[in-house]
């Protein structure tokens, strides 16, 4: 066998070692957005029960919370960025990334300092790369995120909010969030959003309308108050991870599949190659046979 | 008239259907709600969720802290862990 022909072959068996992790790949992540898709709308009944208690509250009660009131001289925004802890999705972390940088530049126009929360390595990566400082990071957990994880990462941001950061290095006037948002199999958009201070209330299901009831509280409404927040917090940090897990996934499913794709037509191309180098093997090896007789006859025909 | 009651933790839709009654705790004490109770908020206490469905049966569940909201014969419980 040629060497050029040995060369493709072997370039085709890695092709096709390549093709059989990315199809196994894309599967695994296909099965995987059904179950990350299932754990969204499961967790949207508590977050749509949440959002009505917490603008129930709001609206009827005076009381004025760290949690809802909006600093007259803001210094400093926290960013959470919801990213991917593992590559091989495409875009999809550095597209949260670079929402979260077109953020930061946003915040800056507005003359306020930006203290980064991260979450998934793939963030925590880009910004140790750039010697950034980090004021939290969660990795470990970007593909199935769990309540608990939710509460870690609120708990953080609630602690830098209330602390007052006209005092405190630490504290934050305001908080927002970028993740990517699932919309369907197909869209997926990186987005960031505003968590605290509370602006106008929002959910992906409309919440019922109407006049709200008068209610009563119990203990009282500040003690409710209290409660509540933190409690719709961790709630929506936690609909960003599972709508950003469920995104990793599409966007994994989808840069697999197109890898698969290629591969295919690697091979493709790969064996029209081959062949060629086979078939001209041959006829080389044929001509040198030729050749040799022709070159036989005739000196037999000039001996004689 | 009956109840329409949800009990939900940030998971999953643990209970939802009508019922007749619903007794818990709230950090004031103990509290039992039948049909055309006034609008309340309430923040849990640890300890139990009774539901008195309509069919008769009752099923309790073990709740650590949560919150309690009433309102036009519409229960919802909110709460981060619950147990049988």
């Amino acid at each position: 066998m040629g060497a050029q022909l040995r060369v493709y072959r072997r370039r085709m068996r890695s092709v096709k070692a390549t093709k059989k992790i990315t199809k196994a790949m894309e599967l695994i992540s296909a099965s995987r957005i059904l179950k990350a898709r299932q754990r969204v709308s499961a967790s949207t009944p508590y977050a749509n029960e949440l959002t009505r208690a917490v603008s129930a509250v709001a609206t009827y009660s005076s009381t004025n919370h760290p949690l809802t009131t909006t600093s007259e001289n803001p210094i400093r925004a926290a960013v959470l960025i919801i990213s991917a802890d593992r590559g091989m999705a495409g875009a999809y972390s550095n597209n949260a990334i670079k929402e979260g940088e077109q953020l930061v530049a946003l915040l800056k126009e507005r003359g306020l300092a930006t203290t980064s929360y991260l979450v998934g390595r793939k963030a925590v990566n880009y910004y140790r790369f750039r010697n950034r400082t980090i004021a939290g990071s969660w990795s470990g957990f970007s593909d199935n995120p769990t309540y608990e994880d939710a509460k870690a990462v609120a708990d953080a941001l609630i602690k830098a909010f209330i602390a007052d950061a006209q005092v405190d290095p630490a504290g934050v006037d305001e908080i927002h969030i970028v993740f990517t948002e699932f919309k369907s199999m197909l869209t997926q958009n990186a987005m960031a959003k505003r968590m605290l201070p509370l602006e106008v209330v929002e959910s992906d299901t409309p919440v019922p309308s109407g006049l709200l009831p008068m209610y009563e509280f119990e203990p009282n409404a500040g003690v409710v108050l209290n409660a509540l927040l933190p409690r719709y917090i961790q709630a929506r940090v936690f609909n960003a991870m599972l709508q950003a897990a469920a995104s990793e996934h599409a966007a994994r499913r989808r840069a697999m599949k197109s890898a698969t794709d290629n591969a295919d037509d690697l091979i493709k191309s790969l064996t029209r190659l081959a062949n060629a180098a086979r078939q001209a093997e041959i006829t080389q090896e044929i001509s040198e046979i030729v050749g040799g007789a022709d070159a036989l006859a005739s000196a037999s025909t000039g001996s004689e | 008239m009956t109840l329409k009651v949800e009990l939900v933790s940030p998971t999953e839709r643990v209970w939802s259907g009508e019922a007749v009654s619903v007794s818990t705790r709230t950090v004031e004490g103990d509290i039992g709600i039948l049909t055309d109770h006034a609008p309340l908020f309430g923040v849990l206490a640890d300890g139990q969720v009774s539901i008195h469905a309509s069919d008769g049966s009752t099923t309790e569940f073990k709740v650590s802290g949560g919150f309690l909201s009433v309102a036009k014969n519409r229960v919802s419980i909110l709460t981060e862990t619950v147990g049988k």
